[in-house]
């Protein structure tokens, strides 16, 4: 098979992106505002395109009209509450649902016709263990190394392969249920590249986890996509969205309310907020001079706490700025942090009320199936 | 941006992104798997659950010796006269009876795969779709086998002297395995439309007991009051009964085993492709 994989690096936040791509062809690079784009030769292919889906559970329209366009290659994130239609608009697209209305195109597959083809590309880790917890990490592995068609040696290679890369070496032979969340995590994810899929669908893929272990889990995310694979993930943290996805849709009641990069997402939210303790407070007038030099904006004073100081910024580049400024002028920071806006703030912003915890049918149906079965 | 403040590659102390690369850049597709590899897989997915679960044999092991001593001791005296006597009647019933009861746990296992991820994950691959089924329907032949030669043994052994000899006994538990995979389809269906393990074992419990029990499994019919008759005789789990008595015992005729046939066929033809149907379409 020819591999076309897109190997893409992240120069810096403004300046440039420059796009590899692993064939032999010459890399046009063009000078464009200081940026380096690169030309397609051909329009940037979709991954996914859904035009009006539907699906109705009973009354509940779970999803209810969503459009989407995520080209290949890229991190796109779909971010809601509990119930908000994430899980079922993945499964839609993962071929487990029907819509009840709607033309979805998978990798330029038809989805009503051609399941078995957008199947042999896809891979979907659900949002609970996609693990038979019986078994060792191993055989899980080697099981669906089988089922896509390796013999018994290539599958068992492939398998310690990545349980290597995935660091679960150590644990192969044990059986899953003795992982920590963590490790099941990535076995799961392991799970759905024991072929590297074009596609890859992760269903809520850190809920749960630790701070360690989510990193872990942006990480292979994060390898996946420069080596050519498009990735979409469900999440309900803006934090995570914004570290991961080049795109976030933002869902609510089955529907897109707001759609762009996490940039243009915060933007039209609001500010973050920038806090900071200094070591002397006697030296706080001086900071408050400081930064609201370099911040442009006003600096609040704790009312509690003589020595913190916080201020509304919208350019974060300015923060570290203001913040060597300070260490300049010989003012000690002890400590300091740039607060994003919370899912409620993105929620209260874009539709001026908090997300509803109450689940949508697609949301009450998954309990279903995790109810009793540990 | 929060970029700058985390610094993620600190996070991967031990995954190492060297090998992570080399496994992800591999995207070599083999050649699809066919149906036969996919259910061969599947079935060893089965037997591995039995080696790390062995406990779940207890049905196919102690629960046969259990039965059989039971009933024997405890029915041989009052309906046949003897247990010797009631031993030759009752082994191939009781042997029916426990083999279709446990046809039940083939359900409950689908059941549970349903509620945990890796139901969907089966869903989501490219493979031949019923192998995930087949494949532990023969896993499940396998125990009936188990559970037939426990009990056969045991019963040679109490004195059971099948006058079909060791083809009849062959025939009788090979022409049983065959019906029990067919009956295993109605576990699959309901596995699929129940919502737990509990409610799928009580639907279960309530169909095979009253079957098995008001059935020619324990005691010959014409003892029983005339209306129940007609529900005995046309009783499917009878008419296996009949089948295996008779081809244990060499006097079996080749209308009752065709019954056996007619009726596994109709069970599979029916219920097979609903399986399959609510598999799909499964929410």
């Amino acid at each position: 098979m020819k591999n076309k994989s897109t190997v893409k690096h992240r120069v810096d936040e403004e300046s440039a992106t420059i796009i590899n791509d692993g064939t032999t062809n010459p890399i046009k690079i063009e000078l464009k505002n200081t940026s380096f784009v690169l030309r397609d030769k051909e329009p940037k292919q979709l991954a996914i395109e859904a035009k009006g889906l539907v699906k109705k559970f009973g009354e509940k329209r779970a999803v209810d009209g969503v459009d989407l366009a995520i080209p290949k290659g890229t991190v796109y994130g779909f971010l809601g509450p509990n119930g908000a239609g994430k899980t079922t608009t993945i499964r839609i697209l993962s071929t487990l649902l029907k819509p009840d209305d709607g033309r979805v195109s998978i990798l330029g597959y038809d989805l009503a016709n051609e399941a078995d083809e957008i199947r042999k590309r896809v891979s979907l880790t659900g949002q609970f263990a996609s693990v038979d917890e019986d078994l060792s990490g191993l055989e899980n592995l080697v099981m669906i190394g089988r089922l896509l068609g390796f013999s018994r040696k290539e599958a068992k290679e492939r398998a310690w392969e990545l349980l290597s890369a995935f660091a679960l070496e150590e644990a192969g032979k044990q059986q899953v249920k003795n992982y920590s969340g963590g490790m099941k995590r990535r076995l799961d994810i392991a799970a759905s590249i024991v072929v590297t899929p074009e596609l890859l669908f992760l269903d809520e893929p850190t809920t749960g986890l630790d701070p360690r272990s989510r990193n872990q889990v942006w990480d292979i995310v994060r390898m996946l996509v420069s080596l050519g694979t498009t990735v979409l993930l469900t999440t309900q943290y803006l934090d995570e969205a914004d570290q991961i996805a080049d795109r976030i849709a933002v869902i609510d009641h089955g529907r897109i309310i707001a759609e762009g990069t996490s940039r243009e997402l915060k933007a039209s939210v609001g500010t973050g907020v920038f806090q900071l303790r200094l070591k002397v407070p006697e030296e706080s007038e001086r900071a408050e001079e400081v930064l609201s030099g370099k911040l442009q904006t006003e600096i609040h004073f704790s009312s509690t706490d003589s020595s913190a100081m916080s201020a509304q910024v919208t350019n974060t580049a300015l923060v570290a700025e203001a913040i060597s400024e300070l260490t300049k002028e010989g003012i000690e920071v002890i400590d300091f942090s740039l607060g994003q806006p919370s899912l409620d703030e993105v929620f209260l912003s874009l539709t001026g009320n908090p997300p509803e915890e109450k689940g949508s049918e697609g949301y009450q149906e998954r309990n279903h199936h995790t109810e009793g079965g540990g | 941006m929060a970029e700058s403040f985390s610094n993620s590659s600190n996070a991967i102390d031990n995954m190492d992104n060297e090998k992570l690369r080399k496994a992800l850049l591999i995207r070599e597709r083999p050649k699809k798997a066919n149906a036969i590899t996919n259910t061969l897989t599947f079935g060893w997915r089965a037997l591995l659950k039995i080696k790390y679960i062995p406990e779940q044999l207890l049905d196919v092991t102690v629960f046969p010796i259990m039965f059989l001593l039971m009933f024997t001791y405890l029915f041989g005296g009052a309906i046949a006269g003897s247990t010797g006597d009631y031993l030759q009647f009752l082994l191939p019933g009781i042997l029916v009876m426990t083999v279709v009861t446990i046809t039940m746990y083939t359900g409950m296992e689908l059941n549970n795969d349903i509620r945990k991820g890796i139901f969907d994950r089966f869903r989501s691959l490219p493979i031949w779709r019923p192998s995930v089924l087949v494949g532990a329907l023969f896993v499940d032949a396998v125990r009936y086998t188990i559970a037939s030669a426990i009990m056969i043994t045991l019963g040679l052994i109490l004195g059971f002297r099948p006058e079909g000899g060791v083809v009849g006994v062959l025939l009788g538990v090979g022409l049983l395995v065959l019906f029990s995979f067919s009956l295993s389809w109605i576990w699959t269906t309901l596995g699929l439309i129940l919502r737990s393990e509990k409610s799928l074992m009580g639907v279960s419990m309530m169909v095979l007991f009253p079957l098995t029990f008001v059935s020619n499994v324990f005691v010959d019919p014409r003892t029983l009051p005339s209306w129940l008759v007609g529900f005995v005789d046309v009783n499917p789990i009878s008419l296996v009964v009949t089948a295996v008595r008779g081809l244990m015992h060499g006097v079996a005729t080749s209308e009752q085993i065709a019954w056996v046939l007619i009726a596994s066929l109709v069970i599979t033809v029916i219920f097979a492709p609903l399986t399959m149907f609510l598999y799909k379409n499964k929410k």
